[in-house]
């Protein structure tokens, strides 16, 4: 232990909202040149905290000290005349505006008329410094969540943020994006700024932080030193059991053809993303991944399967159904499930409870509706089912959507579509956001939905969870489907030769 | 003790009818202080002004007239604004409206005679009238995606241009001693009168209420149209039809609009005439907001804004003050409206200085 003061102290930080102790008295430390990671369920309270930290929030109790000295903190702005800044689990950049104009957006000294070549120069120097390639007058909508992630990094160092923070930063991150996140990591610490991150990935915990603090329904459970613990034990300390990482599975019991694709192609403007040609069969009772860079048309081979964008050739054909240009409601009807990649944006309505988040596939249906009316205690015996099965925690059915934590908006899109779904189920990134617990639970769940002969399309960046639960795997590059592998030749390497272009000889 | 907002995690029900009060009371003391710098006692202008709208049944049958078409346009507004479909034309819907009930009952109707039949008639095409003006920057808004809010605010004009034009050019009644205007409508066709003025169109006007109400919070098409007001993309995703139902909407929300209309003309002036673009449709903004686009609401706040409206018209005959003094302060509830939303998420809370928990 080092005998420095510390540079931040978080003391008694109580924080109540309706229903829930989101903060119940925490203590936080971090030392210069520390990266501290937080860690905790989903609810735990790891982003209220961090919110109390930059202003967001104001706490009901405690105090916060930086350099032994007490501070207010009432509003970001605040935090950042501080040093301290935060990059949130949804990304708070403008899609219509350029790089550098969103760098110093909301920035306090500015003058009238900023020179944007300044900015866009020392936009550059950081860059170089920190080898985070961005153009600074790429507009955010043309730039991958990625080089969106990188801007962020990039906004609060040009801002001189001395205490970073990264809320879930690898939640969507490519692994290869992920190392890189953690070189900057170590740059900036090097030069003595410090960090705290809040990830559900052992690995990364292991990789960036030098200690590890536990957070569990509101309270700390436990602070320690990086390299004196192991990732299961930080996954027992969490959720409180033994964490298994594998999953049951009986064998491959393949049936009928569910999802046929000929020759699938679509139009697009991102000539990388816009599908070509796509070939492929899922059968009853299989799981077929979809390993690739994300961008490379894995969100487009979702929308067409789910009949958000027509294909402009080729055909799907869903339980000897042609689907071919049919509207999404269509899909709906023919047992088609989606749990898209975008759950703020695409799977999930904020400003709608919880209830009715749940029931915005089963309303349809008796015996939730009858002539035209919904069926006010059906639903809530519905809803409430789901939500005890699925662990989601919320104060009650009422609470809108927005005020969940980012895990259990997640768990109530897996719930309504796992739910509702007969015969296919596309998921994207499923256990994106998702606590080691409740990863380790919907996986065990999607792979029961196979067993029980569902289709499955798994699209996925983490090879383990691909390796893991998938039947066969293919690859997705520039828009094309390269080969399938299966059996035996799904492997980490095998996978990684295909990435690189080149097919085993034994597959088609 | 300290006083705190918390953010409400439900909407809350006490709000249908608080919010709409609460902006009108803060209203009326803005108004008051208004009043004051301009030497003029708020207390009598304000006990004026009530007593214009209550003081005595003919008074409260005015306030009637007035809300009746409130209402509706505020429904119709609300509804086009739920589903952020930002239709200020209410007022070229309402004027469509009356169009289209002249047209029944100026061409269909004997001049003398008829029966009922001809009356709901009248009233279908007044509904007619005002889809079809609505239904227009609908089908440009989801077909082209053209701004509506441009097009429902041009056709206003539109809609007024062309209704000056019927009355003043091809259906001015000759025998009408000068007086710009169509013949009489046959009596057969005339709104049953309750009170003074007042016509059942404010029943209903009260029973359109309470069915928007329900369609909107009890069924499966409110809700859908719900999921697309607060988020049009998931909601495709979930396989709801945005355009179609957007289209559907509209053409509901026109019709609305064009039966105010339909009721001015065969409820009050029994002809084609001015005073059709009295700002009815405008007023429906205001209310459709401080009804924070609860249908229920909309009626008390249609209600309110109606006794605001004959109130300032007392006014201006008993004070001596401009009848604009109304105006002003119709003016006004938009200000502490603003407001009056943060009451409708958050909600006040009491703490007391706890040690413990
Ligand atoms: N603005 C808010 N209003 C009401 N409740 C909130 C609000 N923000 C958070 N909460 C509640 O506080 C608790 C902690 O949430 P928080 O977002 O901090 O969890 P988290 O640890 O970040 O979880 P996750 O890993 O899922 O992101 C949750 O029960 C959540 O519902
Ligand atoms: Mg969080």
């Amino acid at each position: 232990m080092n005998n420095q003061p510390p540079l931040l102290k978080m003391k008694g930080i109580v924080k109540h909202f309706p229903g829930v102790t989101a903060s119940d008295h925490v203590d936080l430390q971090l030392q210069q040149g520390d990266v501290l990671a937080l860690l905790g369920e989903n609810g735990a309270g790891k982003s209220s905290l961090m919110n109390v930290l930059v202003g967001i929030y104001q706490p009901d109790e405690g105090e916060i000290f930086l350099n032994d000295q007490l501070v207010d903190i009432h509003s970001p702005a605040d935090a950042e005349a501080l040093g301290i800044a935060m990059i949130h689990q949804e990304f708070m950049l403008i899609p219509n505006m350029t790089v550098a104009e969103n760098v110093i957006l909301g920035k306090q000294d500015l003058p009238l008329f900023p020179s944007l070549e300044e900015v866009e120069n020392k936009i550059l120097d950081i860059s170089k410094h920190y080898n985070l390639q961005v153009d600074p007058r790429a507009f955010i909508s043309s730039l991958s969540v990625g080089e969106r992630q990188r801007v962020e990094i990039l906004k609060m160092l040009y801002r001189g943020a001395k205490i970073l923070i990264l809320d879930e930063p690898t939640a969507v991150l490519t692994p290869q994006e992920s190392e890189d996140l953690n070189h900057v990591i170590r740059r900036m610490t090097s030069e003595g700024k410090s960090a705290i991150f809040i990830t559900h990935k052992m690995k990364e915990v292991m990789a960036f932080s030098n200690k590890v603090q536990v957070l569990a329904k509101g309270e700390t459970r436990a602070v320690k030193d990086t390299a004196k613990t192991t990732p299961e034990e930080l996954a027992t300390l969490m959720v409180g059991r033994q964490v298994l990482y594998n999953i049951e599975k009986e064998p491959f019991r393949p049936g009928d053809i569910v999802l046929d694709v000929k020759r699938l192609s679509t139009r697009g403007d991102r000539e990388h993303s816009r599908l070509k040609e796509i070939n492929l069969q899922i059968r009853q009772g299989e799981i077929l991944g979809i390993a690739g860079v994300a961008g490379n048309g894995q969100q487009e081979l979702a929308e067409a399967l789910t009949g958000q964008i027509p294909p402009s050739e080729g055909s799907i054909t869903i339980k000897n159904l042609d689907m071919t240009g049919k509207a999404p409601i269509s899909y709906i009807n023919n047992g088609v499930s989606y749990i898209p990649e975008d759950r703020g944006a695409m799977g999930s309505i904020g400003d709608m409870s919880v209830g009715h988040n749940l029931i915005m596939k089963g309303y349809r249906k008796a015996p939730f509706i009858n002539r035209g009316i919904l069926q006010k205690q059906s639903i809530f015996d519905f809803v409430h089912k789901l939500i005890k099965n699925f662990r989601i925690s919320t104060p009650s059915q009422e609470t809108q959507v927005k005020f969940l934590s980012g895990g259990n908006i997640q768990k109530t899109i897996l719930a309504r579509e796992i739910d509702a779904c007969d015969g296919l189920l596309i998921a994207a990134y499923p256990a994106r956001g998702l606590d080691v617990g409740a990863t380790e639970a919907v996986r065990q769940e999607i792979v029961k939905q196979r067993d029980h002969g569902t289709a499955v399309l798994l699209i996925s960046e983490e090879l383990d969870e691909l390796i893991m639960m998938s039947d066969r795997v293919g690859v997705m590059h520039s828009g094309s489907l390269l080969c399938i592998l299966e059996g035996e030749n799904i492997q980490r390497d095998k996978i990684g030769l295909v990435m690189s272009g080149v097919c085993p000889e034994e597959d088609q | 003790m300290k006083l705190r907002f918390e953010k409400r995690l439900e909407a809350s029900h006490l709000s249908t009818i608080l919010v709409p009060l609460a902006s009108f009371v803060i209203s009326l003391l803005l108004g008051a202080l208004l009043l004051a710098a301009n030497k003029a006692n708020p207390w009598q202008t304000y006990h004026a002004m009530f007593m214009g709208s209550f003081g005595s049944l003919y008074n409260f049958s005015e306030v009637i007239v007035k809300a009746t078409p409130l209402i509706l346009t505020g429904l119709g507004v609300a509804l086009a604004f739920r589903l952020r479909f930002w239709n200020i034309g209410a007022e070229g819907q309402l004027i469509w409206g009356g169009i289209g009930a002249s047209v029944v009952g100026l061409f269909v109707t004997p001049a003398q005679g008829g029966n009922l039949i001809y009356l709901l008639l009248a009233i279908m095409a007044a509904m007619a009238g005002g889809a079809l003006w609505a239904g227009i920057p609908a089908l440009l808004k989801t077909r082209l995606k053209v701004d509506e809010t441009l097009t429902t605010l041009m056709m206003n004009y539109m809609a007024i241009l062309s209704y000056q034009y019927l009355y003043n050019g091809p259906w001015r009644d000759p025998e009408g001693f000068g007086f710009p205007g169509s013949r009489q409508f046959s009596q057969a066709i005339w709104l049953p009168k309750l009170v003074g003025r007042s016509t059942i169109g404010i029943i209903i006007a009260l029973v359109i209420a309470l069915v928007l109400w329900f369609v909107l919070t009890k069924t499966k098409w409110g809700f859908e149209l719900t999921m697309i007001g607060k988020n049009p993309r998931a909601a495709h995703v979930l396989g709801v039809n945005s355009n179609k139902n957007i289209l559907v909407a509209l053409l509901i929300s026109g019709a609305l609009s064009g039966l105010a209309g339909g009721f001015e003309v065969l409820g009050v002036s029994h002809r084609l005439q001015q005073g059709l673009n009295l700002g009815y449709g405008y007023t429906a903004i205001i209310i459709a907001w401080m009804a924070a686009l609860n249908p229920l609401s909309v009626v008390l706040a249609a209600l309110l804004m109606a006794m605001l409206l004959v109130g300032g018209d007392q006014v201006q005959m008993i004070m001596r003050l401009p009848s604009a003094v109304g105006l002003v302060l119709q003016g006004l509830i938009l200000i502490p409206l603003l407001g009056g939303a943060v009451f409708s998420e958050y909600r006040l809370r009491f703490i007391g200085d706890k040690k413990d928990v």
